[in-house]
């Protein structure tokens, strides 16, 4: 990460090759407790979204106005204030989806990955650097809540966003909807991700090696 | 290099500086959060009323008018606003203004956490006409089918209360008064008779035996 990157690259980056769940297994908690069914996710997803994306662009917007000894209480101040917003925004608007997340709105206050965020990206650079970050994490951390609960959902009710998949026969696997079903996805999921990159490690050190041989 | 000997010798902002902006970005968020509670209240608590009259129907059939009543200690009045306790019920009427029965809210603790209910009831024909969970964290799959299962809930749909209400295994239910459980979620089927049970407890000694007034403006 040494070498200067743009814009564009930090928001990819979080997306897959430092993606919070699977790469920095950030964010656990709201991570397994939400992901019953894709609805769910996607909702934890977009409030995760905006809480991390306001805050990042605040906090590098304010760099140089906080000082270095406080700024971690000045970071959970603006964390904890957006979080509040997105709680009475979804609890009036969407008092159904409201009620199915219940206490894992306000925990998104404690999600290492947002603070996390703040301390190593959003204080040391530039707005535009700050929030290209802020969007490609918090759209890795959607995407990976997005396929947990999205595999948990269709193997746990036999449905997609509540629509029937299997028709009647289908015997739901109600472990995948319980927390075991969680932990057994997301260990399923890192093995994939981290098999993926070995894969893709290997390739590259065989093309490396066959340039160096091909170049004798 | 050079920065880093500036940082160094740059000098310790003083303690009232620190406290200055904490002082001020709490007071910042504290203003914020202001702003967005009070911009969302009206939105929530119609939100909540029109749950709790939505539920009252439902528990109630063919009831198109709602009375909020209060116990006093000694009888049952009528209640104009104010915040609901547990000694809140709601009396139902039809069209024709009509008494059609109560609905009485009644908790207590589930599988996992306090389950909260509404049920309507008929006094003259002393039974359950309707069940509705307001509030429960039942496990996914299993205990939630406490309003998930149609037929479960169906169960509640003409239900005799006396002696008292009998959860069954499932599929065992001969008589009036008793209620089919859900395979796997016996503890939360039990819970939510046992809910109704202990608020036909507290209420049915309370309720006049003639139909409360007739239905005021009160809230539609």
């Amino acid at each position: 990460m040494a070498t200067p990157q743009t814009a564009y690259q930090e928001m990819l980056k979080g997306l897959w090759r430092d993606n919070p769940v699977f790469v920095q297994v950030l964010g656990m908690c709201p991570m397994l407790a939400v992901t019953n069914s894709a609805v769910n996710a996607i909702a934890m997803g977009l409030a995760t979204f905006f809480v991390l994306v306001g805050s990042s662009f605040l906090v590098s917007s304010m760099k140089s106005l906080i000082p270095k000894q406080v700024r971690i209480s000045v970071y959970v101040i603006i964390i904890a204030t957006f979080v509040t917003v997105a709680d009475y925004t979804l609890l009036a608007l969407f008092p159904t989806v409201h009620k199915e997340l219940g206490a894992f709105i306000p925990l998104i206050v404690a999600n290492c990955m947002i603070l996390g965020r703040q301390e190593a990206f959003a204080s040391k650079h530039t707005v535009k650097y700050a929030v290209m970050d802020a969007i490609g994490m918090a759209g890795g951390f959607m995407v990976a809540l997005f396929a947990l609960g999205a595999v948990r959902e269709i193997l746990g009710e036999g449905k997609l966003f509540g629509l029937s998949l299997f028709g009647e026969h289908f015997e739901p696997w109600v472990i995948m909807i319980l927390p075991p079903g969680g932990f057994i996805t997301l260990g399923l999921l890192l093995l994939l991700f981290n098999w993926v990159g070995e894969r893709k490690k290997a390739f590259l050190d065989q093309v490396a090696t066959a340039q160096v041989t091909g170049n004798r | 290099m050079s920065t880093d000997l500036l940082q160094q010798t740059a000098p310790e902002p003083g303690s009232t500086r620190l406290v200055a902006s904490l002082a001020i970005s709490g007071f910042l968020s504290g203003l914020i959060i202001i702003g967005i509670y009070v911009a969302t209240l009206p939105t929530i608590t119609e939100n909540k009323a029109r749950e709790l009259r939505e539920a009252v129907f439902k528990v109630l059939p063919g009831v198109s008018m709602m009375q909020k009543l209060q116990f006093d200690g000694e009888q049952v009045v009528i209640k104009h606003g104010g915040k609901d306790d547990e000694y809140t019920l709601y009396a139902g009427y039809d069209a024709s203004k009509r008494f059609v029965g109560y609905a009485i809210a009644s908790e207590g603790p589930g599988f996992q956490d306090t389950i909260r209910l509404l049920y309507g009831y008929q006094p003259n024909e002393r039974k359950i006409v309707g069940m509705e969970i307001l509030e429960s964290r039942e496990t996914p799959g299993l205990g939630d089918k406490i309003y998930k299962d149609a037929a479960f809930v169906a169960n509640f749909h003409d239900l005799a209360i006396d002696p008292q209400i009998i959860t069954v295994k499932k599929g065992t239910k001969s008589k009036p008064n008793q209620v089919d459980a859900i395979t796997g979620a016996t503890i939360s089927s039990k819970a939510v008779v046992r809910i109704i049970n202990q608020g036909n407890e507290r209420w049915l000694k309370r309720l006049p035996v003639n139909p409360p007034p007739e239905a005021g403006d009160g809230s539609r």
